[in-house]
């Protein structure tokens, strides 16, 4: 006997089901990325009756314009140093709290803290401690280094400080990552290690580090996309200032989108950004695959 | 000695996470306007709760919490109910395309959050809703990761189940009501956890669909107070803990569910 009522009826229902959650993802996401591509081709400006169509003028105008290869040294230096040292940082988080002791919990806690507040409550909070008078030179001070700088104003400094922000906000989030991973390690490997007098600094080198590789993985490609699409910060800590001296190429996207209103040249940016993400976590995939 | 040298790390390593949020907690109850002495006052000498009070009676914080409360609410409401039903659909029904359609919501899911706002403020600019609550709303009321969720979840029901409501002559309606809805309490959780502490921590959308104060949500609110307050750090810093509580708590409550959810998109790939 066959109790599966018809595919016709199913159908129905999925129809019925999907009406709502489609419509939305389709005005507000499918369409959209379609709409980005048109809009690129056209001087769109939200201040001006006439939407001519310009081809490719777009694109040529963002790769001469000065400020867009600054955003994208910006970027890829912000990138380079971010993604290494937060990847490891969850790590070395993680293997800390994978050990038994007590209070564990309450520790997982306080290094997640930072991940789960608003990325612009942790941004003012470190425009005060990068501020001259702040928090940061004051603990140089206590420690013999006299330093007066505004970190957020000068433009040596300002990108290493949002990019040390970031990293103290997301290594906890991607602590929590490396922790299924590592709970999944069989205890037994530790132990046979430990029995041959392995220490644990080479425990976490040649069991831990090449075991969680595929959290390692998505860790890096998740924090590459976040990198290169880095706003909040920047917006509030430092309006991509001094002197372009922290403008992202998302930051740049929206300033000449939203600030600008140049919508067509915004949404060209827009896409090289999403195609220098796209290639990036193509050639992630192709040379350093998640299984070896 | 090894024990010693690990809680030693430890220790440092949790002082460096929570440190900002103490000292932040600290500034907000020092009854000096100016912050700025030096040495700091890592300890305020005169403590106050004037510079709370002071957000809720000098700024426009209460009408911020309420926007924030009105989008948060009605955006994790409707992730919840959305990301169920679609959820449910792909699970459990035959439908045409619905290989293809599944294949969309994946691949869209790796487009840029940066592309999509041009365009989506040219909708809503044309249908008039830059500035409003629905503007504000609309664009976030269901999101494809939530919709994996729900789906990965009803997976994981036994086929039994429905097949013995389709013999009484369930309809799937019901099925999904009064069967799937009442047994999936950990999975609507957690699509309605992770989707208060996103709607309630969102900034570049708000920032994009907003214009007047009245309107603003408070991440948005708090951040154009940073460039007005530069000299009043207490209150800015008061504005700042009272932003974060909400999330505070529900992560203190439902802990399990944040670290569940992080570990298992982790170790999907």
């Amino acid at each position: 006997m066959q109790f599966k009522s018809s595919n016709r009826e199913q159908t129905f229902w999925a129809w019925v089901f999907l009406a709502a959650p489609m419509l939305l993802l389709t005005v507000f996401v499918f369409f959209p990325i379609l709409f980005a591509f048109f809009v690129s081709f056209f001087d769109w400006n939200l201040l001006l009756p006439d939407k001519p169509f310009v081809g490719l003028a777009n694109y040529i105008d963002v790769f001469q314009d000065p400020v867009f290869r600054k955003a994208f040294r910006n970027t890829v230096i912000y990138t380079l140093g971010v993604v290494p040292t937060q990847t490891l940082l969850a790590l070395i988080l993680a293997f800390l709290m994978n050990q038994k002791f007590p209070g564990r919990v309450l520790f997982r806690t306080a290094f997640y803290l930072p991940a789960i507040t608003s990325s612009v409550v942790t941004s003012i909070i470190f425009v005060w401690i990068y501020s001259k008078p702040g928090l940061l030179n004051y603990l140089l001070s206590q420690i013999g280094i006299t330093s007066n700088i505004d970190w957020l104003t000068n433009p040596n400094t300002v990108l290493v400080s949002i990019m040390m922000l970031n990293i103290w906000t997301t290594s906890g989030y991607f602590m929590i990552s490396f922790l299924a991973g590592l709970q999944n390690i069989p205890i037994s490997l530790y132990e046979a290690a430990r029995i041959d007098g392995a220490t644990t600094w080479q425990q976490f080198w040649k069991i831990t580090v090449p075991m969680v590789r595929p959290v390692t993985y998505f860790v890096v490609v998740m924090s590459l996309i976040g990198c290169f699409q880095v706003f909040d910060q920047v917006f509030v800590m430092s309006s991509g200032g001094p002197d372009n001296a922290s403008t992202t190429m998302s930051y740049y996207a929206y300033k000449n989108s939203f600030k600008y209103f140049r919508f067509g040249f915004g949404a060209a940016a827009a896409i090289i950004l999403a195609m220098i993400i796209f290639g990036t976590t193509w050639l992630q995939k192709r040379y350093f695959p998640a299984e070896t | 000695m090894k024990k010693l040298i690990f809680f030693a790390l430890l220790f440092s390593a949790a002082a460096l996470y929570v440190g900002p949020f103490l000292f932040s907690i600290s500034i907000s109850f020092n009854a000096k306007k100016n912050v700025f002495e030096w040495p700091i006052e890592l300890i305020p000498s005169v403590a106050t709760l004037e510079n709370y009070a002071s957000v809720w009676r000098d700024l426009p914080f209460a009408k911020w919490v309420l926007n924030s409360v009105i989008v948060t609410l009605i955006q994790t409401i409707a992730n919840v109910f959305f990301s169920a039903l679609a959820g449910f659909a792909f699970a459990r029904l035959y439908f045409p395309a619905k290989n293809l359609i599944f294949a969309l919501l994946l691949s869209s899911l790796m487009i840029p959050a940066i592309i999509l706002l041009v365009p989506k403020f040219i909708i809503l600019n044309e249908m008039h809703l830059v500035n409003t609550y629905a503007g504000l709303i609309l664009p976030l009321l269901v999101t494809i990761p939530n919709i994996f969720l729900m789906k990965q979840f009803f997976e994981t029901i036994p086929r039994d189940l429905e097949e013995a409501a389709l013999i009484d002559g369930c309809s799937y309606f019901r099925i999904f009501w009064q069967i799937f809805l009442p047994i999936s309490t950990p999975a609507l959780a957690a699509v309605a956890i992770y989707t208060f502490q996103g709607s309630w921590n969102e900034f570049l959308w708000p920032v994009i669909a907003t214009y007047t104060k009245d309107m603003y949500t408070l991440p948005v609110g708090m951040a154009t107070l940073r460039d007005e307050l530069q000299t009043n750090w207490p209150l800015l810093m008061a504005g700042t803990i009272l932003v974060s509580l909400p999330t505070l708590m529900i992560f203190l409550i439902f802990q399990r569910y944040f670290v569940q959810g992080v570990a298992s998109s982790g170790s999907k790939e």
